[in-house]
């Protein structure tokens, strides 16, 4: 493999706390070495007046799937006029809101992201899943099979079955190529099933006799007793609503008492996902209101807490998730169409297209709510940033996104775009707000921090000699002023040089190399559960619509090239 | 000695049945017995063992009589078409696994092709209604578990899907609905007295070419508004009736098909009927699924989407993706004059398409890639035979309700003879070459 | 106004894709600039002028650009694609998405379209002095915004799926229609001067069609509500009075429901 050798740039790098120190990085064999450890053959990057960072990583998108794909194939007129030409051994690519697979490959590449999540996949649909990670190039990917309205996990936590419940876990991470346990409005999805939903921690699912409180708890245990390098990941219940704040808060405060036990590095026991569908107050649309700072006071005192933003990018795009009744809530709002997919024994998904209209004051308030999160946030290594591609906005917005995060100034000028400005600046705090993120604090929010989040720190998120060499050169002077806000949104849409596994993607913004793309699963060993596999077979017997042996995802279609990481947790 | 193979996947109906059991040789080579399938998809593992098959490509000579070649000279003959043609149209690809389609869209790209599948003749028209206006829909567990309504409109499983109430949708005893046919009442909605019908708890024998209206009336029946005393042939009182029977489930589901999606208002009788479905979710649960024919035309759909964004019906030929069913769908494409080259794969226009398309397909340079000799292998220049696939290769499929089945091999193909995806990659290769990509 | 006129000469083998061909591209051009704009015919790329003679130059502006499209035009598609201004006349009869997406200018088309003319209009005056195809003044596909201004005038007949989804403008047909009028629409006007067949204003929201002949079949969400009289071209006359669609979705205005309205000559 070809060394590199990235002279003089300035490095922001929060695993060996540089902060923009000139500093050369070195890559050989795919991985970061001591600048003295390549050889003269190693080929000079030019970084000088240049931001170095490592590859960024994507904590939760929809960007593989069922519901993704039912978003493309409904969604004819998101592709009109969107799509670039093949060129050379480069796929057409095209699409807005629901970019192709290539497309979604290429895009990240060329903002410099080299490692993505999917954040909810169907556990009868993972082949699916993993058909399109394959087709996504470059970047690695892993998928967060979803839990919380699993027939398995709530009939074994009815009777507080952590073992058996731990045993389910790792065996459908295991037949699914999963990464972590994810969940979404746990119960309400469930409820769903018969029309109805769970609003509240409290709410009884139906028939299960159980309520979302116990499953959350339940999956906590599950997922400490076996060590996952991710914690749970979830999307709490009543997404999207006025008041939702105190669900938010109720969720949050269940994680209170527990402690991360893994060998990853992870501190955190729960990850609260597009947190700003969670902090909302007031009790309709017409006095809504922010509850950034209430969400943030409790998220910034709670150390076993991570949580990530799904900032609003006010652009027209497709909601997808896993919260099958807020779709339908949502088409009865907006009259668009919507798609649904309820999933035996495991869970639904509904797809909705919408509009964040900078003239609606609802969607400026959700805009402010979601910059509020990351600018309160105390500690940048437990706030990431997210747009939960494609449910607040693109991922391709990210630039945007960094450009307010970055620039009061830029904010200031879009607050005053706003149609009701004024009745948004008296819903939020946004106005008041100075606080500009530093390349050190992003570099911490997009990189160093959701790698410790996932448990990935060892691997990436950072440019310490050992680690992948996922490398990215921006063009962008932390020395000079920024004359100009927008100097940032495109500094960061298209990279100087992107590296994979120390293979340069990206060269000036444009892609130049396919990669060698793999995908991240986590293979948990737990003690044989005779019990467990009987359930399983009995599911499969009576109530699945697939045999047991045509479940798992295996074998070189579905993950060609799988990166396992391995968990004990037979002890 | 022989030996079974079990959960065997059925490459036949959209039903995608997993649970064959096939008894094999013990060398593999032979298919004896097959298990638990209908008669159709029994019918398709016998045929795989048919003394006179085909089994090296032939070119049609001058004289009109079929020349036997190689596989190269065939992958050959291929690629110089395809990358010749102006506006060289792959039509097929829902009677194949999703590797030889990714593989099929990669020739596709470099050449400037026009892909298209069956969904053009046959369920193109829902997703269309699927554009204009969404889907409720859920994986057939669910109506297994949970269905105590059920509508069959415009379709008849009894004869094309075989096993589809059987496994799925009236006989099975699921979690909720443990007294299995008798937890449900059903509809169906045919002009005809179909076998599916004489099984109906209700039979709406609606005019033809009035389903659109119907679905109207169902419509203004929930929203307790006037309706003329006859509408689409069927009394008003009965039509109020149907709809109070759909609002009083627990959960509901309309299957559809043919009779709906190729008749008078095509399209826009599957968007009322999805639009009803939706409507009913402010009573109760409802969900709609088409009853998808060929057993992997749904993800033919899937993998064009992923990789193009569309379903079906894509036009590559500019370097980017388009679509508009009119423009870029196979029948408009062969009837208006507009494509230059024919290849299929996985699918029998000949036998399907209007007269006029066929003599079209006969005039064009054209390749037929296809187990079986089939009317278009028979008007086709060239014809490939390959494995049939689900029987003599694997690969991944999508039922009708879009869950992805990974097909199982259970004997081996005729010695030589190549898979779908081996033909092609050969292709692509040399096309590659051909277009200095290589 | 300058005017350029382009004249088929060696027409193609297959189709021509002729998006290029619009006031807005020829603005500021020289006719031989004219001339080196793409066109493309299957995958392959050409130049105007290797199919069409152009003569003349094209104005300053697209406002100052006037086109005149001469010859066999059948087999060509997207003539005056997103056209904002200027004019653009085909002398004769052109193929699909004839003023697809077009904003503001006039097309006149002395022949026939085929379907997909005046694809999600949003401006402009669109006059086919001979018949139209199927989806005139629609939405593309998956888009629940069609033609939401501008004016259309088709002298002939018109297929089906006229004004799918419009939100606003006007249609006007002299002659016949075929079946889906205004499928989806949530306003705008459609005028048929001639017969129609059935399906008409299914699931429609807002918006109002008038049919001077025949309707063979009425929607059953469509309720009878009285007779009015109605003045259409400076003529009065006598109508039936339709509300509906009854079993669609209602959109409410000061506290009012609306109903989209359909009136027949009686």
């Amino acid at each position: 493999m070809a060394e590199y050798i990235i002279k003089n740039g300035h490095v922001f790098d929060p695993v060996q706390g540089i902060k923009g120190d000139k500093a050369d990085v070195a890559i050989k064999d795919g991985k970061i070495v001591k600048d003295n450890e390549v050889s003269s053959k190693a080929k000079a990057i030019d970084a000088k007046g240049k931001t170095v960072m490592a590859g960024a990583i994507e904590i939760h998108a929809h960007i593989a799937g069922p519901k993704v794909n039912v978003g493309r194939i409904y969604r004819p007129e998101d592709k009109l006029f969107t799509y670039t030409p093949k060129k050379g051994n480069i796929r057409m690519a095209g699409g807005f809101s629901i970019p192709t697979t290539f497309k979604t490959g290429y895009e990240y590449a060329k903002m410099g992201y080299t490692t993505a999540m999917e954040a909810a996949m169907p556990p009868l649909f993972s082949r699916h899943v993993h058909e399109e990670i394959r087709d996504t190039p470059i970047i690695d990917e892993g998928a967060f099979p979803v839990f919380g309205n699993n027939w398995f996990v709530m009939e074994y936590l009815k009777n507080n079955e952590i073992e058996n419940t731990a045993a389910y876990c790792a065996w459908l991470l295991r037949a699914t190529k999963g990464y972590a346990i994810k969940l979404v409005n746990p119960g309400g999805t469930e409820a769903w099933a018969w029309g109805l939903n769970c609003l509240s921690v409290n709410d009884p699912v139906p028939y299960f006799d159980i309520t979302p409180a116990e499953i959350i708890k339940g999956l906590i245990e599950a997922n400490e007793y076996l060590g996952l390098p991710h914690s749970i990941h979830i999307h709490p219940n009543n997404l999207g609503n006025p008041g939702n704040f105190t669900t938010t808060l109720d969720t949050l405060k269940l994680a209170g008492g527990y402690k991360a036990k893994n060998k990853f590095g992870r501190d955190q026991v729960m990850h609260l996902t597009h947190t700003q569908f969670h902090s909302y107050g007031g009790e309709n649309w017409g006095n809504f209101e922010s509850k950034s700072k209430e969400i943030m006071d409790y998220v910034n005192k709670s150390k076993n807490i991570t949580i990530d933003t799904g900032n609003v990018t006010l652009d027209e795009t497709t909601t997808m998730t896993a919260d099958g009744p807020f779709e339908h809530h949502l088409t009865e709002l907006n009259h668009l169409k919507w798609a649904n997919v309820d999933v035996e024994l495991e869970t639904a998904a509904g797809v909705v297209p919408y509009i964040y209209s900078p003239d609606i004051k609802v969607c400026a308030i959700q805009w402010a709510i979601g910059l509020e999160l990351a600018l309160m946030a105390k500690d940048p290594m437990r706030c990431f940033i997210t747009t939960d591609h494609p449910n607040a906005g693109p991922f391709t917005r990210y630039p945007r996104v960094i450009k307010w995060l970055m620039s009061a100034k830029a904010r200031e000028a879009q607050i005053k775009a706003f149609k009701n400005s004024d009745k948004v600046i008296a819903a939020t705090h946004i106005a008041g707000m100075d606080r500009e993120i530093s390349l050190y604090e992003l570099a911490q929010m997009t990189r160093a921090g959701p790698a410790k989040s996932l448990g990935l720190s060892g691997m990436c998120g950072g440019l310490k000699p050992g680690m992948d060499a996922d490398v990215v050169v921006y063009d962008f002077s932390p020395d000079k002023p920024v004359a100009n806000p927008d100097q940032i949104e495109a500094a960061f849409s298209r990279a100087a040089h992107v590296f994979k596994s120390g293979v340069e993607v990206v060269t000036n913004g444009e892609v130049v190399n396919n990669g060698n793309k793999r995908t991240i699963w986590v293979n948990a060993k737990v003690k044989e559960n005779p019990q467990v596999m009987r359930d399983i077979q009995e599911k499969f017997l009576k109530y699945y619509s697939v045999s047991q042996a045509n479940y798992e995802s295996l074998g070189h279609h579905f993950v060609p090239n799988p990166y396992a990481i391995e968990v004990d947790a037979t002890q | 000695m022989t030996k079974t193979v079990t959960d065997v996947v059925c490459p036949f109906c959209g039903t995608l049945c997993d649970d064959l059991e096939v008894v094999v040789s013990d060398d593999g080579k032979q298919l004896t017995e097959v298990y638990n399938a209908c008669v159709i998809g029994t019918e398709k593992f016998l045929h795989s063992q048919a003394k006179d098959r085909v089994t090296r490509p032939r070119l049609r000579q001058e004289d009109g009589s079929w020349k036997e070649i190689s596989y190269d000279e065939a992958a050959e003959y291929t690629a110089q078409m395809l990358a010749k043609a102006k506006k060289p149209l792959m039509y097929g690809w829902s009677s194949t696994n999703c590797e030889a389609q990714s593989m099929g869209h990669e020739i596709a790209e470099m050449v400037g092709a026009c892909v298209d599948n069956t969904a053009a003749v046959c369920h193109g028209t829902t997703l269309i209604a699927v554009q204009d206006i969404g889907i409720p829909s859920c994986t057939l567990g669910e109506i297994k578990n949970r269905a105590d309504r059920i509508l069959f409109w415009g379709c008849n499983p009894a004869h094309a899907h075989p096993r589809h109430m059987s496994r799925y949708s009236i006989y099975p005893r699921g979690f909720f609905t443990g007294k299995g046919q008798k937890s449900r009442k059903m509809i169906v909605v045919d002009p005809r007295v179909t076998d599916t019908a004489k099984l109906a708890d209700v039979h709406l024998q609606v005019e033809q070419g009035r389903d659109y209206e119907l679905l109207n009336a169902f419509r203004v029946a929930l929203n307790n508004e006037w309706l003329p005393d006859v509408v689409a042939g069927i009394p008003a009182e009965k039509i109020r009736e149907a709809a109070d029977l759909c609002k009083s489930g627990r959960f509901g589901i309309i299957f559809f098909g043919m009779g709906v999606t190729q008749t008078l208002s095509k399209n826009h009788n599957i968007d009322e009927a999805i639009a009803l479905t939706k409507h009913l979710n402010e009573f109760t649960k409802f969900s709609i699924m088409p009853m998808r024919g060929h057993y992997n035309v749904t993800g033919s759909g899937e993998v064009l989407a992923w990789q193009f964004g569309f379903p079906y019906s894509v036009d590559l030929t500019r370097g980017f993706a388009r679509y508009n069913p009119g423009d870029t769908s196979t029948i408009d494409l062969l009837a208006r004059g507009e494509a230059d080259a024919m290849f299929t794969l996985g699918s029998d226009p000949g036998a399907h398409f209007p007269i006029s398309c066929v003599k079209q397909i006969a005039q064009l340079p054209s390749v037929c890639i296809d187990p079986h000799q089939t009317p278009t292998s028979g008007v086709s220049k060239l014809h490939v035979p390959v494995a049939f696939c689900g029987v003599e290769v694997g690969g991944n499929a999508y039922r009708m309700d879009n869950v992805p089945i990974d097909m199982r091999k259970v004997v081996d193909p005729p010695a030589g003879m190549l898979t779908d995806e081996e033909f092609l990659t050969k292709v692509r290769d040399r096309v590659k070459q051909l277009k200095g990509l290589a | 106004m300058e005017t350029v006129t382009i004249t088929m000469k060696n027409p193609p083998a297959l189709y021509l894709e002729a998006d290029n061909v619009s006031p807005d591209k020829f603005a500021g051009k020289t006719g031989s600039q004219i001339a080196e704009l793409h066109v493309y015919e299957g995958n392959t790329t050409s130049t105007l002028g290797k199919y069409f003679e152009v003569s003349g130059n094209a104005g300053a502006t697209a406002a100052d650009t006037k086109i005149v499209v001469k010859g066999d035009v059948k087999k060509v598609k997207y003539l005056g694609m997103k056209m904002s201004d200027g004019e653009l006349v085909v002398e004769g009869s052109t193929d699909l998405y004839a003023g697809a997406w077009m904003t503001g200018g006039k097309l006149t088309v002395t022949g026939n379209v085929e379907a997909f003319a005046a694809t999600g209009m949003k401006g402009g005056e669109l006059t086919i002095e001979g018949n139209a195809g199927n989806y005139l003044g629609a939405a593309y596909r998956g888009d629940w915004r069609g033609m939401s201004g501008g004016r259309i005038l088709v002298k002939g007949n018109a297929g089906s799926d006229v004004g799918m989804y419009m939100l606003g403008g006007e249609i006007v047909i002299n002659g016949n229609v075929d079946v889906h009028v205004m499928t989806h629409a949530e306003g705008g006007k459609v005028t048929i001067k001639g017969n129609a067949k059935s399906k008409l204003g299914g699931q429609l929201v807002d918006g109002t069609i008038i049919v001077f002949g025949t309707i063979d079949v009425m929607m059953p969400g469509f309720k009878p509500v009285g007779t009015v009289e109605l003045e259409v071209d400076g003529a009065k006359a006598k109508f039936a009075h339709y509300i509906g669609d009854t079993g669609e979705r209602k959109k409410k205005r000061k506290g009012q429901i609306i109903y989209g309205n359909l009136y027949k000559k009686i």
